[in-house]
This record gives C-alpha cells, sequence and structure tokens, in this order.
C-alpha cells in the first residue's frame, strides 16, 4: 500500500513539476533592431563626372531612359 | 527621385534568362554567383509564369537588420547596398533575405564562403564612383553614367522595368490598360487565393481558401 502511494506521489510530483516547467521560460522572438552602417561612405551617383552634381539633369536622364522601357510611347513617336 | 525598383511582367517574361546574361557580362560576376535569375512558377503546365528575381531593393530591408556588422546602407534613391571591406561573409542576410539575393562565392575547397554579393542596381558601392575599384567589387555603376540596370534595359520583351517607382508603376499600369489584362497576375488576391477572386483556386484536399483580412472580394489587388 505504501508502495503504490509513493508511486502516485512521486507522479503526482512529476507532474506539477511538468506543468511548472514552462513558467521560467523566456520569450524567443528577437526584436531586431535596425543597425547603424559602419562601411565607408557613398557618394551620390550624380556627384561624379559627367553629371558633377548636377542633380536634376541626373533625374532627367533617369527619367528619360525609364520611359523608354514604355513601347506604348516610344512607338508613338 | 523616389524608390528605385524593379518590376516583372510575368504575363511577358519568357524565360529567356538574357537578364541573367545581361548583369552577368556587365558585371563580370564569377562563376557561381547569379545576382539576378528567372524563377518559373508551374513550369511545364500550360499556364506557366517566369518571373525575373534579384535584390528587390526592399525598403525595410531584412539583410540590413540582421546584418552583425553593420555593412548595409541605403542610398538616397533607395538602393540597398553592402561594403565588402566590412562583410565578413557570415551569411545571415541570406538567411534573412526572402527573395534569396546575396550570393557567396566559392573561393576556396571545403565550401569556404566569400564575401556577400548582390544586385547593386547598377549602382556600384562604396569606392570612387567608375573607379576600377568599385568595379572590381561590385561590379559597374551604370547609375552614375545616367543608365538604368543592364538587366531591365536589355530585356527584350521589356518584361522586367527598372527605375523610379512611381514611372514603373505607371509603365505598367499603362500596358494593362492597353493590353486588358495582366494586372490580375500579381496582388493579394493572386498570393492569397480569395474565392471568387483572380487566380483563385481549390487547396490541395478540397478545403476552401480562407479569405485574407482586408482583401477585395473578387478583383486582383494590382492596379489596372
Amino acid at each position: 500500500m505504501n508502495g503504490l502511494r509513493t508511486v502516485v506521489l512521486a507522479f503526482a510530483a512529476a507532474g506539477v513539476a511538468m506543468s511548472v516547467a514552462g513558467c521560467g521560460e523566456r520569450p524567443q522572438v528577437i526584436n531586431y533592431k535596425q543597425g547603424k552602417y559602419q562601411g565607408k561612405p557613398d557618394t551620390p551617383a550624380f556627384n561624379s563626372p559627367p553629371f558633377n552634381g548636377n542633380k536634376q539633369q541626373w533625374e532627367n536622364e533617369i527619367d528619360d531612359r525609364a520611359q523608354k522601357q514604355n513601347e506604348y510611347v516610344r512607338l508613338r513617336d | 527621385m523616389a524608390r528605385m525598383k524593379f518590376l516583372c511582367d510575368a504575363e511577358r517574361c519568357i524565360e529567356c534568362n538574357a537578364c541573367v546574361t545581361a548583369c552577368k557580362q556587365e558585371h563580370e560576376i564569377p562563376w557561381g554567383v547569379n545576382r539576378r535569375r528567372v524563377v518559373t512558377l508551374n513550369d511545364g503546365v500550360p499556364g506557366e509564369r517566369s518571373i525575373s528575381v534579384a535584390c528587390m531593393h526592399c525598403s525595410d530591408a531584412p539583410c540590413m537588420a540582421v546584418c552583425p556588422v553593420d555593412c548595409f546602407y541605403k542610398t538616397e534613391e533607395g538602393v540597398v547596398l553592402h561594403d565588402k571591406d566590412l562583410c565578413i561573409g557570415c551569411g545571415y542576410c541570406f538567411y534573412a533575405c526572402p527573395f534569396g539575393a546575396p550570393q557567396f562565392p566559392q573561393t576556396g575547397a571545403f565550401g569556404v564562403r566569400g564575401k556577400m554579393d548582390k544586385c547593386t542596381f547598377c549602382a556600384g558601392g562604396p569606392e570612387a564612383d567608375r573607379s576600377d575599384a568599385e568595379f572590381q567589387k561590385y561590379g559597374r555603376n551604370r547609375l552614375a553614367e545616367g543608365k538604368l540596370p543592364a538587366c531591365a534595359e536589355m530585356c527584350s520583351t521589356k518584361a522586367l522595368l527598372g527605375g523610379d517607382g512611381e514611372v514603373i508603376a505607371n509603365i505598367y499600369r499603362d500596358r494593362v490598360t492597353h493590353r486588358g489584362k495582366g494586372g490580375e497576375v500579381w496582388g493579394w488576391a493572386t498570393a492569397y487565393k480569395v474565392p471568387g477572386g483572380a487566380g483563385a483556386t481549390q487547396q490541395p484536399g478540397g478545403a476552401a481558401p480562407t479569405p485574407a483580412p482586408g482583401a477585395a472580394p473578387a478583383t486582383g489587388g494590382t492596379k489596372s
């Protein structure tokens, strides 16, 4: 009888231990923080020749080339 | 100038891989590294679709977030670039990237990995514009020459568009309006298979697909 009680108590203790085991679990989802760039600085694309810092001219050139991808416009000309 | 973006029109891509070839030729990319590749969905099945995939220059790039040495930066035009002198080749960016854009050259035996290499939107890197050092590390800087990425400009069917996001979105919208279809190829309804929406199909097992929250009930999600 005593042996059976010991077994039951052991199972009960194991059950309690297992049920509270998760209580100490830490959150495992990491909230990423954006890092700060540590490398060499880069210059804007329009700083070098042939644009020499003329951003507007560079933007116009890029926009013009982008429009050439639209053949509905290109073929109308 | 807003943000530089790529857009691939799956209605037009014919899987010719000219974009891949143009990229490799333009930047003299080593064997085993593919900054761009063409992915075909339902290959061999009638109605298959191909799209050209490279770095999408994400607005909130996960590669930038996970890099332990913070070697990534974003240019004023929204191009995500990195400093190879700082990169340690750990591969975190590869795991973080949903497009598999970061590439690692095999520099030796036993799978030794080199520094990360990826699409630069033909914008070079943190070296003097159009210098030899820039070309060797990052490839040609076409943006500094007033040109768009070689892959997009080379595309024979103009499936791959590159440039300012607003401009190429307008080109795509114009195109869809002219041909009267194709807007449904991309978008929420296609991606999440909204019942009755474009691209809606029965899931395996016959279960009805669940509509996504906030999804348009019956039409494609892209502009048309």
